[in-house]
């Protein structure tokens, strides 16, 4: 392999979570490269890096950046660090492995952008890591990398830690503004709300994900273009994959963006090594919970977004999710599900009573109380929350929670569907009258 | 519709293929409806913020990137818009919303208050499916809860659309019903031990698009189909615009009605649930006179006994029957139509002669102050980049819908809020700055704030404070709010303010009133030295006398004066014109002794208040639910009160008593309904002239009255000294509470219970100054006179202030009110701290 690590390097240090250890292994070098960089020069290298974001959308964070309107202040940095799509485990790692590298992006990103504000949201649940990263924040405080004229310049910036409480949704940008801001946890309709013109306290905001921002350093040392080298054209730099399910060695990988394929991550031995026992593969889950299923003719597509977008999923969140051939379908289906209206905020109507009533249906099935009518059913309950039921999703609710609970039934459905229908055919239960009792 | 908008930015949009002209800004689901296209909506309410909840109103919309459903209510109209509301994949979102909303609904609409008025069962008929998919166990909750003392939640019934929520924290600032939960299990609910206890609770139970919250006063009384309903206006002093609903002749409901000058559709609590005491058992529906045993009449009886009008009245006409028209004093009419006032004012200055009359019950700011100064409309004030300078007490308790009005306007439009109240209000969170002058002192600090000449601490006030509100007087629009805030405190400081205002530029005033309709009584001439139109005797005696033959010339007594001369033996007939100077006027001794001493005192009342009861005849009147007329609010704005039902028994319209007893003294008043009133005052009176009774209904509320006419305010020439607070004593602050002993609130069985018991509230500081425990009773010294009451914490009150309510049960603090001082030093004794 000739692709250099770029934010897992330092996962094997022992002591790379300390200043120590981080200094000794070049951290803070992309932080002194920028401050002697103009803040446009740097802005200008993220962009040739076309780096893409990391936490679900893929939208390219150079371009990103340039949205904030040129007049409008103060403005804000938000890292959403609340990593709780099923399956991703990936900014739990950096933050827990190297919290450094991240405050550096941080930091790095503010002066490109001229912020003094920086907000750094680390999910309720990541205990450990909010340990590190306080502790890491103390040092960079003590070290002079964060506060008040950085490294000796003119350049100050705060950076303020703020725990969530245990929402997924607050993973969307809109609603992890709103918790910010200490209301409930619910998605902001864009437009008008784009945090980049109405954020944070109505403010200019730019939310970028951990590990889009744990790239930063890097690219300012080594630069844009030799980021860009790798990868495919639009898919550049390196990719961590959260690989987990049924396969032999699940883990955390970081590979070439856009040129490994599914193939090589999930069999390939230097990775996840195959599916276990083994068995045959049966389905993945290529970016997350939300995403669309693929099956075993796509493992041959490589890990790059155009290509997935357009083949009806998506690489979303980097997490990859493997079923083998003894997954009982209609329970994950029903796991996935139930995992989704759980957790819907219940702002919008088709998301809160719809996704509920898709885990009540699933449920019915999988206790032998299912219906024939049930499959059209279940289907058109999507199609009220998603409608037409295609990708990208079109949707009746605010955010795309909703349509993720369609994700998985329409692609079992697709694939699978004489397994609900043998669930429902070998029912041992006498069919359910309207009024939900047995007659 | 169109040619409305003529004159402002139009733009054209494509709605449902037709080529519309709508305004630039606005938001979809309104444009929409202007045009005749209605979107099904429950979460939008166009005195709310957007949230977009619901999903009921997602149309199709292409701004040039493509059609993609969005929800019209959180969009705003745009140049070249095609939008589509009518697409088959719209109505299956439509069908597919309304479905899942009913997923969970328990559909006992037959059971359910709202049925026949529901927008779910409504949109239900024109857009769901019908028959439910749903098979499972639907959401339980125990139904129904109390959120408050008078509203009740079903949570069953809920569908989620945030309306009660935004309204309690965005629009009155009471965020005590949140959600809780989340996803399926969302709901709407109260903190634990932590009701709904909001002045506007009534509000959420309109607002609800469904049967989940409803109130104690209606709740299972009728059917909405069973309902009349008229549009009328709330006799208070802002003339709160309602909707009156009856049954069977009987009132079983007020809603706010939305009107853009004045409350907005919001209207308080007091108000909204006060239909209950024009019913109320003890409403007087037949006159009584003096008597005594057997229901006899009897001069020298100890009781009221029931009288025929013949008889009541004969008693009055005997008595006026050779009497000096200056021993006739006429004392409130502010609860009174403009018309029954007008009446009244040509009764007694017209026909009997006399100008001792009065509508002030000497709390109300006097008349020049009243009708001289340049008036504002609450929509003036509270459009953007203006600052509002507030000389009032806490709006929360007085003026709800002002109160709300305000606070949008410091929210949402960028109006600067300056506050010289005597203590902390509700809006002071949001005011730019919040002074709080010692009562007393508001003359010597607002000149310190006008003129920018600023003392190290004037008032209570630190200069700094001064000059940083100074700030906000420059370059801009001022309109200063000012009413009596403290009966503690004369009218004089709250003149000399407002002279210092006078010498601003662009500096204009909303004077509140006291009592309903105290700016109609004004108008109409129920003031000594004042006739119809803002004349004064002298100006409208040429105008009037051809019709109001038996005109004074002297310039009579004010309420004031009219009590002394009755405890002096000077007034032989007193009448009481829904008046209670026992209960209102802040000397009760005087009261107390002027009526003890007439000889004759008439009441024309709703109910047997303590002055009531002490009247020799009592006649019944009809209530603003019951008689045709107008009223006149503080802006001078005049809109219609409408008749609903029939007035209990033989109670009649204030108007028609006046022309009964003119009738019986030999004169026609001339008036047999109150379009005759207008006849008469239209023209004559200048500042009336374009008014036009018949067409009241038409536009509702864009009649105004700004003229001053001919009542000049008068400037306080001389200051009075300032007068700071030794160490010892504490200056009183006497406030008013929303809930409190007043008439109606106690005839409404819903609300008499919220008044709460009269109580010392001093500031936490001085609590500990002085050692004292909460709760202890206190004996409370000014100059002598004393007053037991137990003391509570409140640190809305500065130090070295107190704080007390009026007109609660227990202690009265009328007791410590020193004539003519212009502030009142209260001493807590320190022997009285044990328990007592």
């Amino acid at each position: 392999m000739s692709i250099p690590l770029i934010t897992t390097s330092r996962w094997d240090v022992e002591d790379g979570h300390t200043l120590e250890g981080y200094l000794r292994t070049g951290g803070y070098e992309g932080l002194r490269r920028a401050l002697e960089m103009t803040p446009d020069q740097v802005h200008e290298e993220v962009k040739k890096a076309s780096l893409l974001g990391r936490g679900g959308a893929g939208f390219p964070a150079g371009i990103k950046w340039g949205f904030l309107p040129s007049d409008v202040w103060p403005r804000y940095l938000v890292v959403n660090g609340d990593e709780s799509e099923p399956g991703t485990y990936k900014d739990r790692l950096l933050i827990e492995r190297d919290p450094h590298q991240l405050i550096e992006g941080c930091v790095i990103t503010c002066f490109a952008l001229g912020l003094s504000q920086c907000f750094l949201y680390v999910r309720g649940e990541m205990a450990h890591g909010q340990e590190r990263v306080a502790s890491a924040l103390n040092e960079a405080y003590d070290h002079g990398y964060v506060g008040r004229n950085i490294l000796g310049t003119e350049f100050s910036v705060d950076v303020i830690l703020h725990w969530g409480a245990g929402a997924y949704i607050v993973g969307e940008e809109t609603a992890l503004i709103e918790s910010l801001e200490g209301n409930r946890g619910m998605p902001r309709l864009k437009p008008p709300f784009f945090p980049a013109s109405i954020g944070l306290y109505g403010k200019p905001t730019i939310v970028n994900n951990v590990e889009t921002l744990s790239n930063i350093p890097w690219i300012i040392e080594h630069g844009g273009d030799a980021f860009a080298k790798m990868g495919a054209e639009q898919s550049t730099g390196t990719r961590i994959f959260a690989v987990s399910g049924h396969v032999q060695n699940p883990g955390v990988f970081e590979v070439e963006f856009g040129t490994t394929t599914f193939r090589d991550l999930i069999m390939g031995d230097e990775y996840a090594g195959g599916i276990r026992d083994g068995n045959s593969i049966k389905a993945f889950i290529p970016g997350g919970a939300s995403a669309p299923w693929f099956f075993e003719e796509h493992l041959d597509i490589p890990l790059e977004k155009t290509v997935v977008d357009n083949e009806g999923s998506m690489l979303g969140s980097g997490a990859i999710v493997v079923m083998d051939e003894t997954t009982d379908i209609v329970k994950a289906c029903h796991n996935v599900v139930r995992f989704f209206s759980r957790e819907s905020c219940g702002k919008c109507t088709p998301c809160r009573e719809g996704t509920n009533w898709l885990e009540k249906i699933l449920d019915r099935i999988l206790n032998g109380y299912g219906r024939p009518e049930d499959i059209d059913l279940l289907l058109d309950v999507c199609d009220n929350i998603s409608p037409g039921i295609s990708w990208p999703p079109k949707q009746t609710t605010i955010c795309p929670l909703g349509p993720s609970a369609v994700s998985p039934i329409a692609s079992a459905l697709k694939r699978y569907r004489s397994e609900f229908d043998a669930y429902i055919a070998s029912n041992a239960v006498t069919p359910v009258s309207v009024d939900g009792v047995s007659s | 519709m169109t040619e409305i908008h003529q004159d402002s930015g139009l733009i054209t949009v494509t709605i449902d293929g037709k080529e519309v002209k709508v305004k630039s800004g606005e938001v979809l689901i309104d444009a929409c409806e202007e045009v005749g296209v209605d979107i099904p909506r429950f979460c939008y309410h166009k005195r709310m913020s957007q949230v977009g909840m619901c999903r009921m109103c997602i149309v199709e919309v292409d701004t040039g990137r493509g059609p993609s459903l969005q929800p019209s209510c959180m969009m705003d109209v745009s140049e070249g818009m095609i939008v589509d509301t009518q697409s088959e994949e719209i109505k299956k979102v439509q069908d597919g919303v309304l479905e899942f909303l009913l997923l969970n609904h328990p559909l006992d609409c037959p059971v359910c208050d709202k049925g026949g008025e529901c927008p779910l069962q409504d949109q239900t008929m024109a857009y769901g499916p019908g028959e439910t998919r749903f098979v499972e166990e639907k959401r339980h909750f125990e139904k129904p809860i109390p959120i408050s003392d008078n509203v009740y939640l079903d949570r069953e019934r809920c569908i989620l659309c945030d309306r009660c929520t935004r309204f309690a924290d965005e629009v009155v600032g009471d965020p005590l019903i949140q959600f809780i939960d989340r996803g399926n299990s969302t709901q709407v609910n109260t903190f634990p031990e932590d009701p709904f206890a909001s002045y506007f609770s009534g509000n959420i139970v309109q607002l609800c698009p469904v049967g989940a919250l409803t109130a104690k006063p209606y709740r299972f009384k009728a059917r909405p189909w069973d309902l009349e309903e008229i549009e009328s206006t709330y006799p208070n002093p802002l003339g709160d615009r309602i909707v009156v609903q009856s049954s069977r002749d009987q009132v079983l409901r007020l809603q706010g009605l939305d009107s853009e000058e004045v409350n907005w559709g919001w209207l308080c609590d007091k108000d909204r649930f006060s239909f209950e005491a024009f019913q109320n058992e003890y409403r007087l529906d037949n006159p009584l006179v003096r008597g005594g045993g057997l229901n006899k009449a009897d001069k020298s009886g100890t009781g009221l006994v029931a009288a025929s009008w013949a008889g009541a009245m004969s008693i009055i006409t005997e008595s006026l029957n050779g009497t000096d028209p200056d021993r006739v004093g006429v004392i409130g009419g502010s609860r009174l139509t403009n018309e029954s006032q007008y009446a009244w004012a040509k009764l007694a200055k017209g026909v009997i002669g006399t100008d001792n009359v009065s509508a002030d019950l000497g709390d109300e700011l006097p008349p020049h102050v009243l009708l001289g100064l340049p008036r504002a409309t609450i929509s003036e004030i509270c459009s953007p980049g203006s600052t509002v300078v507030l000389l009032t007490p806490d709006l929360k308790e007085e003026y709800g819908t002002l109160f709300i009005r305000l606070r949008d306007a410091a929210k949402n439009q960028g109006v600067n809020i300056v506050e010289l109240s005597p203590m902390k209000t509700a809006l002071s969170g949001d005011a730019v700055a919040s002074l709080h002058p010692l009562p007393g002192e508001i003359g010597n600090v607002v000149e310190a704030l006008v003129t920018g000449d600023i003392p190290r601490e004037i008032g209570g006030v630190s200069g700094e404070e001064i000059s940083q509100a100074h700030t906000y007087l420059k370059d801009t629009n001022v309109y200063v709010v000012v009413s009596r805030s403290s009966m503690a405190q004369s009218e004089v400081p709250i003149i000399e303010a407002l002279t210092s205002f006078q010498e601003l530029d662009n500096c204009r005033f909303l004077p509140l009133v006291r009592r309903a309709n105290t700016m109609g009584a004004l108008d109409m001439g129920m003031a000594p030295g004042l006739l119809p139109g803002r004349n004064t005797l002298s100006s409208g005696s040429p105008v009037f006398s051809d019709i109001w033959t038996n005109l004074p010339t002297e310039t009579g007594a004010n309420t004031k004066q009219i009590l002394q001369k009755a405890s002096d033996g000077e007034i032989d007939i007193l009448f009481l014109l829904g008046a209670d100077p026992l209960t209102d006027f802040p000397n009760k001794a005087l009261a107390e002794a002027a009526l003890q001493k007439v000889q004759t005192v008439v009441a024309v009342d709703l109910f047997v208040t303590p002055s009531v009861y002490e009247s020799d005849v009592v006649l019944p009147a009809a209530s603003f639910l019951e008689a045709d007329g107008s009223h006149t609010n503080v802006e001078g704005r005049i809109t219609p009160i409408r008749q609903k039902i029939t007035p209990p028994g033989t109670a009649r319209p204030d108007w028609m008593i006046a022309a009964e007893l003119a009738y019986r003294l030999g004169y026609d008043l001339e008036i047999t309904g109150p379009e005759d009133v207008w006849e008469e005052i239209s023209s004559r009176s200048a500042v009336h002239g374009r008014f036009d009774y018949a067409r009241l209904d038409d536009e509702p509320g864009s009649y105004l009255i700004t003229a001053t006419g001919r009542i000049p305010f008068i400037p306080v020439e001389e200051r009075i000294e300032t007068r700071p607070v030794d160490s010892y004593a504490m200056r009183l602050i006497l406030g008013r509470r929303m809930f409190d002993r007043g008439t109606i609130t106690q005839m409404s069985s819903s609300l008499s219970h919220l008044a709460e018991q009269s109580q010392l509230r001093i500031n936490q500081y001085d609590f500990e100054r002085l050692g004292i425990k909460e709760g202890t009773h206190v004996q409370v010294t000014s100059e002598g006179r004393n007053l037991s009451i137990s003391v509570k914490v409140d640190n809305r009150v500065p130090r070295s202030s107190a704080l007390i309510y009026r007109n609660l049960d227990g202690a009265d603090p009328r007791e410590l009110l020193i004539e003519e001082s212009h502030s009142i030093d209260i001493r807590i004794d320190p022997t009285s701290k044990a328990d007592s």
